[in-house]
């Protein structure tokens, strides 16, 4: 290791013991208060696969049926919990199979530890069977990665895995471990990392910024909260609702940060973006004052930036100095952890209600209700409609369960018409879109929460892409609820091809098999539903099940989401048909 | 002015660090950047390493670019300047016929008003060195082009500032804080 790196170790300078590079993986995984991980064996990695063996009672290892789904379970794990999840695989084709969950991973801000197997140093770069150079394909994906040849810098390397991963904005890490260096032998002894001498997690809030954006949220007429994952990340949820309570501001969200205040809450005004509420959207352009906390100003969230608040005065709270003025200028940029500027905000801010300009967005509520809600959640068409799934899941779990989703329509419904009402119960593939992430996340959510109901929902597309992983579910008896809201179409993809390509469907029909018979292959208790009367009693039956369960409705067809901000439009021109 | 591009020259000090030249070349790559020139040296401090990369784009850029190069764990802190406010140097090397110094008095000339310094001679060519700005290499090669030239090569930018970096104090904070 050649950077300064500050270690600490708790238990008083314990004698080092004589042991090899692969046990001491195991050992500071173990150190870190690791539990579960996830991945996958193979050539390069088989001897910490033979350590974890011997640990098996203090370290559980699920074994995925793919490295991706280790990743994501692994992403999963850590978004329910707030610990490191940490993915395992071997060298080459193992390595290189995790890099969509890192990618993931780094753009949703989880933190997550992989580890992978490398051939023996003295093969590096020579073209031997299963080498990648992972390294080098991860780091534009990682926050940090590193790649170890000799044994006795294994403990350094994984304590500043932790560290990085975790620590101001989170972010996964990898290191790569060579054979050799898993082989031998030298004294270990292990420290926690506490410091790197280049790298400033947290920088620390300026109380001058936090004075000058409570000037501009107290002399506004029309202030607007929009927040985003760093109230999660931060565990700030309950200062942003204190100063959204005395403040009287009406709050929004981004999908990642669903869920840090409930959805009944008189002064959360709904989702942001593309497919997010027609109030907040429309009116982040009539706010005089828009206060973005831990939020990046994604660009499917602000449509396009030329027409996006440039009435408003921006106040930007943020840990990472790098998202300030990067897409939307910030007047006034607060720097630092959310808890902590939140804070020192609330007793500078003025007491007050914004009665009228609250108005303003319950008016456009109603409008949408009338021509998009209702249809979608009291239907009266035939056909079933993803939104009444959704509600009827959601009211049957009182809101408390953790939703997992995939990527696509479903998952739009989804963080449009749950009702959260506990924090961290929106897992699901932001930056990325990852279509396949829902059910090895859902697997790692319920794995770090058995006690919370982890539903996983899932399109008949995106559930194709991991669902292998079921046999996971099956081998561990992980108690996910699995439903599939199958309509035969990427549908998606569908809605934009009879949008903006004159319903030209190309490659987006899908000749589905028997999912029923799919899980029940993999001996998980299973339904299909295909008619409105029959949906009650099937969510009562899976909700009631103490097993995993796998529940398919069978969807209308060519169902569009609504409200949408087509690409590269301003928010203002949201449509709601 | 902030939406012209020009040229700027990149000061990063990081960590001495396999895989970081990588990380940082990658931050440019995605927003399709083609870097001018880029150099790694030891700065004034043991063990911190500086890179000067040259790149030609928008302020409003840089600054973006800037941001995200200090995001990495292993960057210390980046700097960009623009041509005012550096004192730059980049060298060059000529290697030339030996017979054209003997034969040709105008060479002897050339090299004398370039202030360019002669490295080694043999029998079969000798090699030149000059460092100066860019312009001032291009001259010289222009005028020994004539002549013929066996080889040329010219380094990256490296170059100082005008105003103080501070990088010692803020190392020495990083670690008491």
């Amino acid at each position: 290791m050649e950077t300064p790196t500050i270690l600490k170790n708790n238990e008083s300078k314990k004698k080092p013991i004589r042991i090899t590079g692969s046990e001491a993986v195991v050992r500071c995984l173990i150190a870190e208060g690791v539990k579960t991980i996830y991945g996958y064996p193979g050539g390069a990695i088989m001897p910490v696969y033979d350590e974890l063996f011997k640990f098996e009672n203090q370290i559980h290892h699920v074994l995925t049926r793919h490295e991706q789904g280790a990743t994501h379970a692994a992403q999963g794990y850590a978004r329910i919990s707030g610990k490191v999840g940490v993915a395992i695989a071997t060298s080459g084709p193992g390595a290189t199979n995790l890099i969509t969950g890192i990618a993931d991973a780094q753009i949703d801000s989880t933190p997550m530890v992989c580890i992978t197997g490398q051939v023996s140093s003295s093969l590096l770069g020579s073209d031997a069977f299963q080498e990648t150079d992972i390294v080098g394909i991860s780091t534009p994906v990682t926050k940090w990665n590193c790649q170890v040849t000799r044994a006795e810098d294994i403990p350094e390397a994984i304590a500043k895995a932790f560290y990085i991963a975790k620590s101001g904005r989170p972010g996964p890490v990898l290191v790569d471990i060579t054979k050799d260096a898993q082989f031998s032998e030298f004294d270990f002894s292990y420290e926690k990392c506490i410091a790197v001498r280049s790298y400033k997690p947290v920088p620390k809030t300026n109380i001058d910024k936090v004075k000058e954006a409570a000037e501009l949220i107290n002399n506004a007429k029309k202030p607007f909260i929009i927040w985003g994952q760093g109230v999660i990340l931060g565990q700030a949820e309950q200062e942003l609702k204190e100063v959204i309570e005395k403040s009287g501001i009406p709050a929004a969200w981004t999908i990642l940060g669903a869920s840090a205040i409930p959805t009944s809450h008189p002064l959360n005004v709904g989702m942001l973006g593309m497919h997010g509420n027609y109030a907040p959207n429309k009116l982040t352009n009539e706010c005089d004052v828009l206060i973005a906390i831990g939020m990046r100003f994604d660009d499917r969230v602000t449509g396009s930036l030329t027409t996006y608040a440039k009435q408003a005065k921006v106040v930007h709270f943020e840990i990472d100095s790098a998202e300030i003025d990067k897409n939307v200028k910030a007047d006034v940029a607060v720097l630092g952890d959310a808890k902590i500027s939140l804070q020192l905000l609330l007793p500078l801010v003025d007491k007050k209600s914004h009665n009228s300009w609250l108005q303003e967005f319950k008016d456009l509520y109603e409008i949408e209700y009338n021509k998009v809600i209702k249809p979608d959640i009291h239907p009266t068409k035939e056909g079933v409609t993803m939104g009444e799934v959704i509600k009827e899941i959601n009211i049957q779990t009182k809101g408390e369960a953790a939703i997992v989703t995939d990527v696509g329509q479903h998952q739009m419904v989804a963080c449009r018409y749950a009702d959260f009402n506990v924090s961290k119960s929106n897992i699901t593939s932001g930056g990325l879109g990852t279509m396949g992430f829902g059910l090895p996340a859902a697997i790692g959510a319920k794995m770090a929460a058995p006690e919370r109901e982890v539903v996983s929902i899932s399109g008949d597309g995106g559930y194709q892409m991991t669902i292998q992983e079921l046999g996971t579910i099956f081998q561990q008896k992980v108690a996910v609820k699995v439903v599939v809201l199958n309509n035969d179409f990427l549908g998606m993809v569908r809605q934009w091809q009879q949008l903006f390509f004159d319903r030209r469907y190309a490659s987006t029909e899908m000749t589905n098999p028997d999912f029923v018979k799919i899980a029940e292959g993999y001996y998980i208790k299973a339904k299909r539903v295909t008619k409105r009367e029959e949906l009650t009693a099937a969510v009562e039956e899976m909700i009631a099940s103490k097993d995993p369960y796998f529940l398919e409705v069978c969807v209308e067809k060519e169902d569009n989401v609504f409200p949408m901000v087509p690409s590269g439009a301003s928010i203002s021109d949201i449509r709601l048909e | 002015m902030k939406n012209q591009k020009q040229l700027f020259t990149v000061s990063i000090y990081t960590e001495n660090n396999i895989g970081l030249l990588n990380r940082v070349s990658a931050i440019f790559q995605r927003r399709h950047i083609n870097v001018e020139s880029i150099n790694t040296s030891p700065s004034e401090i043991i063990g911190v390493s500086r890179f000067t990369i040259v790149v030609y784009m928008t302020e409003e850029d840089i600054k973006k670019i800037i941001g995200q190069i200090e995001k990495q764990v292993e960057v210390i802190k980046a700097y960009y300047h623009t041509e005012e406010n550096t004192i730059y140097q980049i060298s060059g090397l000529f290697k030339i016929k030996s017979d054209l110094l003997f034969e040709d008095r105008q060479i002897q000339n050339i090299i004398k008003e370039s202030n360019a310094r002669i490295v080694t001679v043999n029998k079969e060519f000798f090699v030149l060195e000059k460092s100066g700005r860019k312009e001032e290499l291009q001259d010289l090669y222009d005028k020994l082009n004539e002549f013929g030239i066996m080889q040329y090569t010219r380094s990256g930018r490296i170059a100082v500032t005008k105003d103080e970096l501070k990088i010692s104090t803020m190392l020495q904070e990083a670690f008491n804080n």
